[in-house]
């Protein structure tokens, strides 16, 4: 993991001290809530329906167990003792008070944490695969290049105040599980043919109102460019960007209204042009920064853990939990484990203070000391011998964390909603909540399979609807929350947005017409193998429109 | 409005001429950058100090053989959040060479003012109070790490080439 050194250090502590500043002259009244509403968005702080809201810089999803019991003291603290991890590996506190939200950050600061740039229009937190330094398929570790995005971002005086905000995500293995494609800048770490490493460049990428595919700019940018040819887009972006018009103002738009090709032109000439400010990484700083992120030290393991064989046979919750929560990884008799932060009837993404603590102690034991977030808004204990799975299961059992649901049905991402969200036209939680348990820890669940349900309260997409293999989007009709449905979005390499059904569903009839779309896929798919998604792209929209619409109870669903 | 230029308090010579004014008297006037375009003419040859103002949004590219003609470019904040003006000081200095004054003009606030002054600013007109007030205390933090190597005078520090570090 990265470690602070004086200077990381140093630069936290200078902005925890501004904003204590800030926070004392509001609260003086000196300066009004408009005055403030800048400041405190530099370092994450929402004004929200019911209170503040504090979200909290993850970089790239990965904390050591230090962290993870910092992040439960601040919820046990100062916050209603739970907290929620988001779609941007970041963590949200739902009810801090102002007054109290110096002390957070000093507290976090001392743990190597921040809320800086979680919000405003400048670069947010960069993130990476969640398996980034473990999986299997990767070519390399991504994480490196985040952080030092991270660092060179971090309030860059020339790009602290874009048109709009700015999205970036780095992936190190051929399978995205970073949904780069839907990023405003998304790199892609690929081996080129002379057998050197470098990044795919992809530009343009978004989800909100107006959802976009990112197109590919650079097939190959050498590593030591990062930085320049990341400079050179933001100029780009930052000079030619639409300020006139809030949900044109992404890239997105530009590259849309450019074309990708103009696009091109524009930001090769800028990068080419950029001189004596080309900020070059030399590769001896590149490795130092590695080895920050070197794959622990791994004793020599069996592939196969006589001890979960052993148990498989009179555990099958252990078996289920096994087959659906564990990964592969890169070394054998290792394996990546996914603590799923659904239950069934959640609320997801969120746990409790006891619930972090305890995940910080079996990372401590059993993960290297290492925990990631996805962008999933589960949790993920990286480095877990497979001898030791039956341990860190029983543990998750005690926490009621050990949910056999990771990728299924029921891991459903939700937005807050109008539960607590300012701009939601519609409630996510209960929607996720209703289909969740609709489908329950079942085998008809485990039978469905891959399934990527994905909930929005509004169009700006917080809950990346537009790339679920199944996408809610919950809007307001004539005071009435309303549910469209989009089915075969995807935000992996095979990045698709999705199709919308057809007319909405009332909050009652919507768990109806998700089981009615997978009833239809269980019918017609050929074979356990297909998934929905692919189910989908074989079969088009037709059948699952003609079952949501056409049959002749439609009226009832 | 008050004028703050290389970390001091100081008086303005210059006068910004506004849309519709008479033909401006020769020299320490800034000009809106329509006026220099309909009126170069008018001083061609002459040696009279030019300051030329350009609102956000104009391609400076286009003016490349101008830019070395001014001693003043006053660049314009219509509101403390549209940042362009951010890359367009940037590129003054780095792509074009620029060495005159740049200052800042608009909705210019306290919290910009260091990172301004990273991308190329060296003046600032001020028109919020709370700002001048700021300066003239000298109440308000100054930061001094950097994860960007920039225009002001700062130390590399360490290893990683894009720190620096002021004292």
């Amino acid at each position: 993991m990265y470690r602070y050194d004086e200077f990381d250090a140093g630069f936290v502590a200078e902005r925890v001290a501004q904003f204590r500043d800030q926070v004392a002259r509001r609260l003086s009244g000196d300066i009004t809530e408009e005055q403030f509403r800048p400041h405190r968005l530099m370092n994450g702080l929402y004004l929200q329906l019911h209170a503040y809201m504090l979200r909290v810089a993850v970089p790239y999803g990965t904390l050591s167990g230090k962290q993870m019991h910092m992040l439960a003291h601040v919820a046990r603290k100062y916050d209603r003792g739970y907290g929620h991890f988001t779609t941007r590996q970041n963590i949200q506190y739902n009810w801090p008070t102002l007054k109290d939200t110096p002390d957070i950050l000093a507290d976090l600061a001392t743990v190597e944490m921040h809320a800086i740039q979680t919000s405003g229009n400048c670069i947010r937190n960069v993130t990476a695969d969640h398996f980034a330094g473990a999986a299997a398929d990767e070519i390399e570790d991504p994480r490196p290049y985040a952080e030092i995005l991270r660092q060179w971002s971090s309030v860059h005086p020339e790009f602290t105040f874009l048109p709009r905000k700015f999205k970036i995500a780095v992936t190190g293995a051929p399978k995205d599980r970073a949904a780069i494609q839907v990023h405003d800048i998304g790199y892609h770490i690929v081996r080129n043919e002379q057998g050197e490493m470098g990044f795919a460049v992809y530009v343009g990428g978004g989800q909100g109102r107006t959802p976009m595919i990112a197109r590919k700019l650079r097939d190959f940018l050498p590593k030591k460019d990062l930085l320049a040819y990341t400079q050179a887009v933001m100029r780009v972006y930052n000079l030619e960007g639409r300020r006139d018009n809030k949900y044109k103002a992404r890239i997105k738009i530009l590259v849309h209204e450019m074309g990708p090709e103009e696009m091109r032109v524009a930001v090769e000439a800028e990068f080419a042009a950029l001189g004596s400010e080309t900020l070059s990484l030399p590769q001896a700083e590149i490795e130092r920064i590695q080895t920050y992120f070197a794959l622990p030290a791994f004793a020599d393991k069996p592939e196969k853990s006589a001890k979960i064989e052993a148990r498989r046979q009179t555990d099958p919750q252990l078996a289920a939990f096994i087959a659906t929560n564990v990964a592969p990884h890169k070394r054998a008799g290792y394996g990546i484990v996914t603590i799923s932060l659904k239950p069934i009837g959640g609320i997801p993404g969120d746990a409790t203070a006891d619930q972090m603590d305890a995940v910080a102690e079996l990372a401590k034991t059993y993960s290297q000391d290492e925990i990631r977030v996805s962008h999933e808004q589960n949790l993920v204990l990286p480095h877990v011998a497979l001898d030791d799975i039956p341990a860190v299961y029983d543990e998750l059992v005690r926490q009621k964390l050990a949910t056999a649901n990771a990728g299924l049905i029921t891991d459903i991402i939700a937005c807050p909603g109008m539960d607590y969200c300012a701009l939601a036209t519609a409630r996510s939680i209960p929607i996720a909540q209703s289909i969740s348990e609709r489908f329950g820890e079942t085998k008809r669940s485990a039978d469905i399979g891959e399934l990527k349900i994905k909930i929005s309260g509004c169009i700006n997409a917080c809950g990346h609807h537009h790339v679920g293999h199944i996408g809610i989007l919950g809007l307001e009709r004539k005071g009435v929350e309303t549910y469209q449905i989009t089915l075969g979005g995807s935000g992996d390499e095979t990045c698709s947005i999705g199709d919308i059904t057809g007319p909405g569903f009332s909050t009652d009839q919507v768990t109806d017409a998700v089981e009615t779309i997978v009833e239809t896929y269980m019918t017609l798919r050929t074979s356990k193998d297909e998934n929905f998604l692919a189910a989908y792209r074989r079969l088009g929209m037709k059948p699952f429109k003609q079952a949501l619409y056409e049959r002749d109870t439609g009226a009832s669903i | 409005m008050t004028f703050f230029k290389n970390g001091a308090f100081v008086e303005d010579n210059w006068r910004h001429i506004e849309e519709g004014e008479d033909a401006p008297p020769a020299g320490h006037v800034i000009l809106p950058l329509d006026w220099w375009k309909a009126e170069r003419a008018v001083y061609e040859g002459s040696n009279a100090p030019l300051g030329v103002k350009i609102e956000p949004g104009t391609d400076i590219s286009e003016y490349a053989e101008d830019i070395s003609r001014f001693s003043v470019i006053a660049l314009v904040f219509p509101k403390y959040n549209d940042g362009r003006a951010f890359s367009t000081a940037q590129l003054l200095r780095t792509r074009y060479g620029f060495t005159g004054e740049i200052r800042a003009v608009g909705e210019v606030l306290i919290d910009q003012i260091a990172m301004m002054e990273r991308c190329g600013f060296d003046a600032f007109e001020i028109n919020n109070a709370p700002t001048e007030k700021a300066l003239r205390t000298g109440a308000y933090t100054r930061f001094t790490h950097f994860y960007q190597p920039a225009l002001t005078k700062e130390a590399p520090a360490g290893t990683r080439p894009w720190l620096r570090k002021s004292s």
